[in-house]
């Protein structure tokens, strides 16, 4: 059995060179600046609050991405309710239908949407000819959301709305009958049966679902990029502007701290109310 | 239990799926678009399916991205199997430490990782290539193999090992013969997550590959600055197509093997 043991060596300096010493680096980096001096620069300028810019787009992200978190919520929840009420055989099948859009390139889904949305795009012009068969005062107006935040909203919704239902759908479909028919037999009605039974029995997936869709959502620069067009940049893709543009890795190494310590926290906190076996083991 | 279906949980089950599906729909069908056009219809075509071909830049991001993807998967699998294997038969405290650093990766924003790695390339004087990207992916590959094959340990009988070795196998026999049979559908499930993360990543190959060595996102991604060719849908349309009937053919055989084991238990 000792020897056993010895397999995790190759592991534990693999763990310590590629996990461990990179966080460290970033780190050390972030009290640096462009000349390797050690400073507090680059903390001072992203928490200055007499020109909060970078400030405002950690804001951004935040907002943005809790209004996408919302909207999977509403949207989620229903459509896991109703897949967990369909019968063993035929849920496992819709299910799958929900994991199957990832398996193509997220990139090119969402720039997908950009044909789509366009102003000359097949949203409007599917819009124009249902116009052609309306009366000239009920005209639909057109759709212009791209480079906006609700089109980043969108990509941010249509990204993740999966890892929204699954998780509650698996908790949901492992709630014991029994509960359900106890309370039923108690003479609650069926709003009830849900307010006092069924949605409490599904928090930890919803809450899941909720670090499933808010911590990417938070983190990402591509949807914001495609998307969002330049001016609604959220902190991914300052981050990722000071590395591959400005060349500001000192600073760039900064906002990565915040934002790691951000997502820590969050975690940590998410954590104390999330059931072990919920979603993740049907996404990964 | 209420069987009946509302036709309003029929509509509203619908609308989701346009929404999930409308952007693939679009991508498929104008990747048979006899114009460049991403907006407008001009007739059926396979154009874009044999410049596909004959796209080198396309076609080495291809292979590239599957060459990454098969190697760094081998890799993590045995790593991840070997490190599974040792935090299993180590202290509780060692176990909890290495399982918090390994779950690092998978916390952690995409963004945050890529950055990691690449300023540790850049410090140890790495050039940024083929052999970075490797080990950028055999890194965020190896948590999963280890998560995949965990619990297989422990629903392992110990006895089992131990009665092999009592009866005169070496560790290494008793290893192969006896715990690799029941711990490899966790390892084959760990090497398939590794496989489709390592595809489908964008954003550590972003930050720790080269100039000169592309995958396809990275590859996707430089050509949504200058416009995405029609090739790239033809080729994610062969993928999608790919992905898929591999999925029903597992889908089918496992639920066949699910109904052999059940006529066997009766």
């Amino acid at each position: 059995m000792k020897k056993i043991k010895l397999a995790l060596i190759p592991y534990s300096a693999y763990a310590l060179i590629f996990i461990v010493a990179p966080i460290l680096l970033i780190v050390l980096y972030s009290f640096q600046d462009t000349s390797g001096a050690l400073t507090l620069d680059n903390y001072l300028r992203f928490f200055d609050f007499s020109d909060p810019v970078y400030l405002k787009v950690l804001w951004r992200s935040i907002r943005l991405a809790f209004i996408s978190t919302v909207i999977c919520l509403i949207l989620g929840y229903p459509m896991a309710y109703i897949l967990s009420k369909l019968s063993p055989r035929v849920r496992g099948t819709i299910a799958f239908l929900f994991i199957l859009p990832m398996w193509m390139n997220f990139l090119l889904r969402t720039y997908s949407w950009m044909s789509l949305l366009e102003r000359t795009g097949l949203i409007n012009t599917f819009i124009g000819w249902i116009n052609g068969f309306l009366p000239a005062a009920v005209q639909i107006p057109s759709l212009n959301i791209m480079y906006t935040q609700w089109a980043v909203v969108l990509g941010n919704v249509y990204n993740f709305l999966p890892f929204m239902i699954l998780p509650i759908y698996t908790v949901l479909i492992k709630i014991d009958q029994s509960l359900i028919e106890a309370a039923q037999d108690l003479g609650a009605s069926r709003g009830r049966v849900f307010r006092k039974v069924i949605f409490p029995l599904s928090l930890p997936g919803v809450v899941s679902g909720i670090s499933m869709t808010f911590m990417p959502a938070v983190t990402t620069f591509v949807i914001s990029r495609l998307l969002g067009g330049g001016q609604n940049a959220l902190i991914g893709d300052t981050i990722e502007n000071q590395f591959k543009v400005v060349g500001d890795w000192g600073f760039g190494s900064a906002m990565s701290v915040v934002l790691m310590i951000l997502i820590l926290i969050t975690m940590g906190f998410i954590r104390r109310f999330e059931s072990d076996k919920t979603g993740r083991s049907v996404l990964m | 239990m209420n069987k009946r279906r509302h036709p309003l949980s029929v509509l509203y089950s619908v609308c989701i799926f346009l929404f999930l599906y409308a952007p693939i729909v679009v991508l498929i069908v104008f990747s048979f678009n006899e114009s460049k056009s991403r907006g407008r219809w001009a007739g059926f075509s396979l154009r874009w399916y044999q410049e596909l071909f004959e796209n080198s830049t396309l076609m080495d991001a291809l292979k590239t991205t599957l060459a990454v993807a098969l190697i760094s998967s081998a890799v993590a699998v045995i790593i991840g199997t070997a490190a599974a294997l040792g935090l299993h038969y180590s202290k509780k405290r060692i176990r909890n430490l290495l399982m918090n650093i390994t779950s690092l990766p998978m916390i952690n924003a995409d963004i945050v990782t890529g950055i990691s790695l690449l300023l540790l390339f850049t410090f140890i004087g790495l050039k940024l290539g083929f052999v970075s990207l490797l080990l950028a992916h055999i890194t965020f590959n190896i948590p999963y193999v280890i998560l995949s094959v965990m619990p297989k340990l422990t629903q392992l009988d110990n006895n089992t090992f131990e009665a092999a070795l009592d009866l005169g196998a070496t560790p290494l026999q008793a290893f192969f013969k006896v715990m690799l049979p029941e711990i490899s559908p966790g390892i084959v499930t760990g090497f398939i997550l590794a496989f489709t993360m390592s595809i489908d990543d964008f954003v550590i190959s972003f930050f720790t590959t080269g100039a000169d060595v592309n995958t396809l996102s990275v590859a996707i991604y430089s050509m949504t600055r200058r416009g995405i060719k029609p090739e790239i849908n033809a080729l994610s349309t062969l993928m999608f197509i790919t992905v898929l009937t591999l999925l029903i053919v597992v889908n089918v055989r496992s639920g066949r093997d699910v109904q052999k084991r059940e006529k066997e238990r009766r």
